[in-house]
C-alpha cells in the first residue's frame, strides 16, 4: 500500500485481538507471537491476544479500546465467522462504530486444527492477519436496511398442519388465507376412523377445528383453490391463487343436499375420490358429510349439464337459495402476505409398483387408506369390514414396509406405518373377530403411550410375525389355502418358515412427497431433499424455517410424520411467522450484490444467473437492478459479469486484491 | 438375419427333442440356425461354486469363438443360447467383463493360450426374445397352420431367463412366452408359479426335494385346468417330464401332464411334421392332438 | 434320558475377517446393510429344507461364524433361482453370495455328509475340464454310482426311456479344442 488514500472515516487505526480459544488455537499457534507481530503493521494501534474473546470481557477489550484509543476498524483472529461474526460486530456497534468495519479471521478451523506443525500454524496465522489487515483499511460503513413485513400470512394446504397453523395465527389477531386445493378442508386426517394410540374418533377432534377455521373471523378459507404464482420476498411476497368453479356460489349454498338428490342421476355411479374409489357419488356432490365448507360442488368431467350442455338441470330447480351458477368462471385472486406456511401433505405409496403384492390384481388386497374408509362409519361400508364381494373376512394380513426401507422404492421408514398398522389390527379384529396378523420387520413405536398401544394389541391375540412377505399369491398347496391369497413368510423369532392363508391383505403403504412437490418448491423457491420432501433450513436446529427468508414448512410435507408432530410443527412454524410479522420489520444484511449502472451494458447476463431470482432488468434506463431484499450476496453475478458493473459490498474488488497482497507478502 | 446358435450340453443329450424343435422352427421362419463350431460347456451354475475365473473364462471362450465365426462382421454376433443356465452364464459373462476392467485383462490373457479373443461384440440372446421381438408375433401368427383352438398352456418360464437380468421381459410378470401361446391361438392358463424355481440338478443330488418343486409345478398346472406345460429351459422340461413317473409315485393326487418346449408347440401350430420336431421323444404324449382332423393324429404312443 | 447339549458361541470361536472375505469374493459390500428382514427366506423355494435360511446365513456370515456357515445345507440347497436376489430391498446379491460360499467351502475342503450336490459338482468339473462338454448320462450315472447306489435299479425304467427315445446319449461328447480349453482354463484360474 503506497500514496495518500481517501478512508472513509479518517486514517485507519486498527485494533487486532489475537484470541487463544483456550488451547484450540494457542495449543497449536504461537498466539503471542502472531500478536506481535500484527503490531508492527501499517495503521495498527493496538494487537492483543487474550483467552476467550467471545466472552464479555473479550468484547469489553474492543469496546473499551475502541472508546479510548479512538479506534476505526477491528481485527479479531479466532474461530469462524459462521459462529461470532455477529457477537464481534454488535461489540463494535455498542462501542458507537460501524459494525461492517470489522473483518474476522479464521486462525481455528482453518489453522490450529487442520495444520500439523506449529510453526507452519503460526506463519499461516500471521499471513492470514497480515491480509485482514489491509483488507479492513478499505471497508465501508455499511448500513442494514430495513423493510417493513406485511401482517398477513398465506396459509398453502388446509390439513391437520395447516388447520392449526392457521388457528395458532388467527387468535394472535393475524389475517389469514388458508388455501387448500380439494373442495374441503381435512386433508389425510379427515379420513381416517380413529387415531392412534388413544383410538380418539378423528372426526371428533378434527372437526371442531375444522369449524373453527370457518368461522374464524381472521381467517379467508379458500378451499378447490391453488396457488399458482408467487412472487417477492419476505414480508413482502405477491402471490396469485387460481380459484376453481365449483359451479356453485359458495356465499348462497347452505349445504342442504337438495340439489344431490334431485340430480338426474338417481343413482352416484362414479368413483368417489374420498372414499379411494371403493364408493360411489353423483356429479353433484359433498366430498363427505363434514365437509368445510359445507359447500356443494360439480365435476366437469361427469356432470352431463357442462359436458354436453344439455341436461333438465334438475338440481337447479331443487335449489331454492339459486345457488347453483354453471356459468362459473375461475377467478385468479392476489394477496399480499407476509409470510408463507406450507402445509401440503403427503401421498400415500403406490401399491402398484410392487406387483409382488398383487394389488389391483387379486380383488382383496387394499392399501390402508383404503381400509381406513372401510372401517369409517360414514364410509362406503357404512364401517363394516368388508370383502369385495361382501363377505366379513375371516383371516386378515397386514404387511407392514410397503415401498419404506427399500433401496427399490423409497429408503427411509415412513414413520407411521407400525403405529397405524396396530390401529387397524385392532380396528378389524374388533369388527370382525378375524384372526389378525402383522408381518413387520421391527415395530416402530416411539411416541407417547405408543409402545402401550402394542402392549395392547399384544394382549388382544393379534399375531406379531416379524418377517417380511416377499409375495402375495393364489397358489394353494393345502386344502384349507384354496380359494384364499397365502402368504409365505419366514417367522424368524420363531425361527421357521410358515405359510398363512388370508382372506384379505391389507399393504401398510408409506407416505411419499406430492407428485407435484418440485413443481410447487420451485414456484416457492425452495428447495426439496434428496427423498423429495421440501427442506428445511437445518435437520436438528431449524425443521420449520426454510433456506428462503418467510417460507415455513409445517406437517408431512416436510418428511412423514404423525399428527402430533404435525400439529407441533404447524404449531412452530406459525410461532416463527409471527415473530416475523410481530417484529414489523426485516434487516437485511448489507453485504449484497449492486449494478454500477455507468458500466452496465445491458447484456442481462446475470439475470438468468441470479439463483435466487434476484435482478431485474429496467427497461427505461436499459440497465439490470439488484433487489437487495431477495440477494443472499452469493457473488455469481459479480463473477459473472463482463463489464465489471456488478459488484459486491463487503466483497468489492479492491478489498479482495488487498487480501490477497496481504496473503502473498507474508507467506 | 443369421444368428449363431449355442447350443450347450443339454440339447445335444436328454433334449435332443428341443435342438430339433428349435432348429426346425427357425429354418421355418426363414433364419436358420448356424451351429457355433467347437463349442465348449457354459459351465453353468456348476463352475461358478467352483472357481469364478475359470467359470467366466470357460463362458468366455464360446463368446470370443462367436466373435470370430459371426457370419455378419458389419454387426454384432448375435448368438442364441436355449438353455436358461447357459443363457444367463453367458449373459453374466458378458456383463462382467464389459465392467470389470482387471477381469477383462485375466480372460484375456487366458484366452490368448488357445489364440482366441473377445472384444465384446456379440449379444447373447434367448430364443424366446429372438422369436418374439425380432421376428415379431404378427409374422408368427401368419405362419400359423393349425390354430390350437383354445387347447389351455401353462406357461412356465423358470428362473434364470427372467431373473436377475430380465433383459426381455417384465421381471416379476412376464408375459412373452404367453404372448406367444396366444399368437398360436392356444389359452394361457393364468397361474402364480410361471417362475418358480423346479430346482434345477436337484432331482438328481436331493431326490426329494427335486420332486417335491417339480410336484408342486405339475400340481398347480393341473388345478388350472392345464392341458400342458409349455418350457423354455432343457433342465426344466426334464423333471417335470422325464421325472414325472416318480412324482406320480410319491404323490398320488397327480395325474399326467405333458411337458413340451415351447418350440415344440410352436412347430405343431405351424404345421411342421412332428417327427421334426421330436415329438416321438416326448414320454408323456400330447393329448389333444393338434390338428388331428387333417392329419389324423399327431403323437405316437411309446 | 436324553443327552442335553450346551449350545453357546465365544467370540475366540468367531471369524472377524469372514465377512470381509465373503464381500470381496462376492463383489458387494451391501450384506453389511442387511435388516435381516426374511424377504429371502420368504422367496426362496429351497428354505423350507435348509437347516440356516438364506436370512441367518447372511447374520451369520456377518458375525462371523465361519464354521457354521460353510458346513450348513444352506449353500449347497440353493437352486440359484435369484430371487432371492430381486426381493431382497436393500439389494444384496444373496445368490452371488452363496456362490462365493460355495466356493469357499470347496476350497477348505468342508462338505456335510458326503453331500451329493459338493459330489456332482466336482464330477462336471472334472468332466468339462477334460473334455470341453459334459455327457449328463455319464455324469449322473457316477453320480449315483457314489451317492445313491440302491437308487440305480429304481432309475432303470426312466433310464431305459430315455434310451429308447434317443434321450441318453452313449458316446461322450468331445471338443476338438479340448487341450486349448485346459490351458486357458489353468490360465485363469484363481
Amino acid at each position: 500500500m503506497s500514496g495518500p488514500e481517501v478512508y472513509s472515516n479518517g486514517a485507519p487505526r486498527i485494533g487486532v485481538y489475537v484470541c487463544h480459544c483456550g488451547l484450540n488455537i494457542a495449543g497449536k499457534v504461537d498466539v503471542r507471537e502472531v500478536a506481535a507481530f500484527a503490531r508492527e503493521l501499517p495503521f495498527v494501534v493496538v494487537a492483543r491476544e487474550y483467552k476467550f474473546m467471545c466472552a464479555d470481557p473479550g468484547q469489553e477489550l474492543i469496546r473499551e479500546d475502541i472508546r479510548q484509543l479512538n479506534l476505526n476498524r477491528v481485527v479479531v483472529a479466532s474461530c469462524s465467522p459462521l459462529l461470532h461474526e455477529a457477537t464481534f460486530r454488535r461489540a463494535l456497534e455498542q462501542a458507537g462504530q460501524n459494525p461492517f468495519f470489522f473483518q474476522m479471521v479464521n486462525i481455528r478451523e482453518q489453522v490450529s486444527w487442520v495444520t500439523k506443525d506449529p510453526r507452519q500454524a503460526t506463519e499461516k496465522a500471521k499471513a492470514l492477519v497480515a491480509a485482514a489487515v489491509r483488507r479492513v483499511i478499505l471497508h465501508e460503513p455499511l448500513q442494514r436496511r430495513r423493510v417493513p413485513v406485511k401482517d398477513r400470512v398465506l396459509v398453502v394446504g388446509g390439513g391437520i398442519a395447516g388447520i392449526h397453523a392457521a388457528l395458532t395465527l388467527a387468535d394472535a389477531g393475524k389475517r389469514v388465507y388458508l388455501v387448500e386445493r380439494e373442495p374441503t378442508i381435512g386433508g389425510h386426517m379427515a379420513m381416517f376412523d380413529k387415531t392412534f394410540p388413544t383410538l380418539d374418533c378423528a372426526a371428533c377432534i378434527l372437526t371442531p377445528k375444522m369449524s373453527a377455521v370457518a368461522s374464524h373471523p381472521n381467517i379467508t378459507l379458500w378451499t378447490y383453490s391453488e396457488v399458482i404464482g408467487v412472487e417477492g420476498f419476505v414480508g413482502n411476497f405477491r402471490v396469485r391463487v387460481r380459484r376453481k368453479p365449483r359451479y356453485v356460489i359458495e356465499e348462497l349454498c347452505v349445504g342442504c343436499m337438495q340439489c344431490v338428490d334431485a340430480c338426474v342421476y338417481k343413482d352416484a355411479r362414479f368413483p368417489d375420490e374420498f372414499n379411494m374409489g371403493l364408493g360411489k357419488r353423483k356429479p353433484i356432490y359433498i366430498p363427505f358429510p363434514q365437509a368445510t365448507p359445507r359447500v356443494v360442488l360439480i365435476d366437469p368431467e361427469t356432470c352431463i349439464r357442462l359436458k354436453t350442455g344439455k341436461c333438465r338441470q334438475t338440481c337447479m330447480g331443487a335449489c331454492d337459495r339459486k345457488a347453483i351458477d354453471f356459468e362459473q368462471q375461475e377467478r385468479i385472486e392476489e394477496i399480499e402476505v407476509g409470510a408463507i406456511i406450507l402445509a401440503t401433505g403427503f401421498k400415500a405409496f403406490d401399491p402398484r409398483r410392487i406387483p409382488e403384492y398383487g394389488y389391483g390384481k387379486y380383488p382383496n388386497v387394499y392399501t390402508a387408506l383404503e381400509v381406513e374408509r372401510l372401517v369409517n362409519a360414514a364410509g362406503p361400508t357404512g364401517g363394516e369390514v368388508r370383502l369385495r364381494d361382501g363377505r366379513v373376512p375371516q383371516r386378515v394380513g397386514i404387511i407392514h414396509c410397503v415401498g419404506s426401507r427399500s433401496k427399490r422404492f423409497n429408503r427411509y421408514c415412513s414413520r407411521v406405518c407400525c403405529m397405524y398398522s396396530l390401529k387397524l389390527a385392532h380396528l378389524i379384529k374388533e369388527r370382525t373377530g378375524a384372526e389378525v396378523y402383522n408381518f413387520y420387520i421391527d415395530m416402530r413405536t416411539p411416541g407417547k403411550g405408543y409402545e402401550e398401544f402394542y402392549d395392547r394389541l399384544l394382549h388382544e391375540g393379534v399375531h406379531f410375525i416379524r418377517g417380511r412377505v416377499a409375495e402375495v399369491t393364489d397358489w394353494a398347496i393345502t386344502p384349507e389355502e384354496e380359494g384364499k391369497l397365502i402368504l409365505r413368510v419366514e417367522d424368524t423369532m420363531i425361527g421357521v418358515v410358515r405359510r398363512i392363508p388370508v382372506d384379505m391383505v391389507v399393504l401398510a403403504v408409506g407416505l411419499e412427497p406430492q407428485p407435484d412437490a418440485d413443481a410447487v418448491r420451485r414456484m416457492f423457491n425452495i428447495s426439496c431433499g434428496n427423498e423429495g420432501f421440501f427442506l428445511e433450513r437445518h435437520p436438528k436446529l431449524a425443521p420449520v424455517s426454510t433456506f428462503t427468508d418467510g417460507i415455513f414448512l409445517a406437517g408431512a410435507c416436510q418428511g412423514p410424520k404423525d399428527i402430533p408432530d404435525s400439529v407441533a410443527q404447524a404449531g412452530a412454524a406459525a410461532a416463527e411467522a409471527l415473530a416475523l410479522i410481530d417484529k414489523g420489520y426485516v434487516e437485511l444484511e448489507p453485504n449484497t450484490a449492486y449494478i454500477a449502472e455507468e458500466l452496465c451494458s445491458g447484456c442481462k447476463t446475470c439475470i438468468g444467473l441470479c439463483p435466487y431470482r434476484a435482478i431485474s432488468f429496467d427497461e427505461a434506463r436499459a440497465v439490470a437492478v439488484v433487489n437487495e431484499a431477495l440477494c443472499k450476496g452469493c457473488g455469481t453475478c459479480v463473477g459473472a459479469c463482463p463489464s465489471g458493473a456488478a459488484q459486491q459490498h463487503l466483497f468489492e474488488d479492491a478489498q479482495i486484491f488487498q487480501e490477497i497482497e496481504g496473503v502473498l507478502a507474508y507467506v | 438375419m443369421a444368428y449363431l446358435y449355442f447350443p450347450g450340453c443339454s440339447l445335444k443329450g436328454t433334449s435332443r427333442a428341443y435342438d430339433e424343435s428349435l432348429r426346425a422352427v427357425f429354418e421355418a421362419l426363414g433364419a436358420p440356425l448356424i451351429e457355433l463350431e467347437d463349442w465348449n460347456c457354459c459351465g453353468a451354475t456348476t463352475y461358478m461354486s467352483i472357481d469364478e475365473r475359470q467359470a467366466f473364462a470357460l463362458a468366455a471362450r464360446n463368446l470370443a469363438l462367436a466373435e470370430g465365426q459371426n457370419p455378419s462382421p458389419a454387426n454384432g454376433a448375435e448368438l442364441i443360447a436355449p438353455c436358461s443356465a447357459c443363457y444367463l452364464v453367458l449373459l453374466k459373462t458378458q456383463k462382467r467383463l464389459a465392467t470389470d476392467a482387471s477381469l477383462g485383462q485375466r480372460i484375456s490373457a487366458a484366452l490368448k493360450e488357445e489364440q482366441l479373443c473377445y472384444r465384446g461384440r456379440v449379444r447373447v440372446r434367448h430364443p424366446l426374445d429372438v422369436l418374439v421381438h425380432d421376428i415379431g408375433l404378427q409374422e408368427i401368427s401368419r405362419r400359423v397352420r393349425h390354430p390350437l383352438r383354445g387347447m389351455r398352456v401353462a406357461c412356465y418360464y423358470g428362473c434364470q431367463i427372467v431373473r436377475p437380468y430380465a433383459p426381455f421381459d417384465n421381471l416379476h410378470r412376464p408375459t412373452t412366452l404367453d404372448d406367444l401361446a396366444r399368437a398360436l391361438g392356444a389359452e394361457p392358463v393364468d397361474w402364480a408359479l410361471r417362475t418358480y424355481c423346479c430346482g434345477g440338478s436337484l432331482t438328481g443330488t436331493l431326490p426329494e426335494v427335486g420332486v417335491r418343486l417339480n410336484y408342486l409345478l405339475l400340481k398347480e398346472a393341473q388345478r388350472r385346468g392345464a392341458d400342458c406345460i409349455i418350457t423354455v429351459c432343457p433342465l426344466c422340461q426334464f423333471n417335470l417330464e422325464a421325472y414325472q413317473d416318480q412324482i406320480r409315485r410319491r404323490y398320488r393326487d397327480l395325474s399326467s401332464m405333458p411337458v413340451l418346449y415351447f418350440t415344440q408347440l410352436m412347430g405343431l401350430a405351424m404345421g411342421l411334421p412332428p417327427k421334426s420336431l421330436g415329438m416321438q421323444r416326448l414320454m408323456i404324449p400330447l393329448i389333444q392332438p393338434v390338428g388331428a382332423a387333417e392329419k389324423g393324429g399327431i403323437h405316437e404312443r411309446a | 434320558m436324553a443327552t442335553l447339549e450346551r449350545h453357546i458361541r465365544y467370540e475366540a470361536e468367531l471369524d472377524p475377517s469372514f465377512a470381509r472375505e465373503i464381500i470381496a469374493s462376492s463383489g458387494s459390500p451391501s450384506l453389511m446393510e442387511c435388516i435381516q428382514c426374511g424377504t429371502c427366506s420368504s422367496t426362496c423355494p429351497l428354505s423350507s429344507y435348509m437347516d440356516y435360511t438364506p436370512r441367518r446365513i447372511i447374520a451369520m456370515v456377518r458375525e462371523g461364524f465361519k464354521q457354521e456357515v460353510l458346513r450348513s445345507s444352506t449353500i449347497w440347497l440353493c437352486a440359484s433361482c435369484y430371487a432371492c436376489t430381486v426381493e431382497c430391498p436393500k439389494e444384496i446379491p444373496i445368490t452371488d453370495i452363496m456362490y462365493a460360499l460355495k466356493r469357499y467351502a470347496v476350497r477348505e475342503g468342508i462338505h456335510r455328509w458326503r453331500f451329493a450336490i459338493p459330489l456332482m459338482a466336482r464330477l462336471f468339473y472334472e468332466t468339462v475340464r477334460r473334455n470341453g462338454r459334459l455327457t449328463e448320462s455319464w455324469t449322473v450315472l457316477k453320480l449315483y454310482l457314489q451317492t445313491y447306489p440302491l437308487q440305480i435299479p429304481a432309475m432303470v425304467p426312466m433310464g431305459w426311456k430315455l434310451l429308447f427315445r434317443g434321450r441318453f446319449p452313449l458316446l461322450p461328447e468331445r471338443i476338438r479344442g479340448r487341450l486349448g480349453l485346459q490351458r486357458v482354463l489353468r490360465a485363469a484360474k484363481e
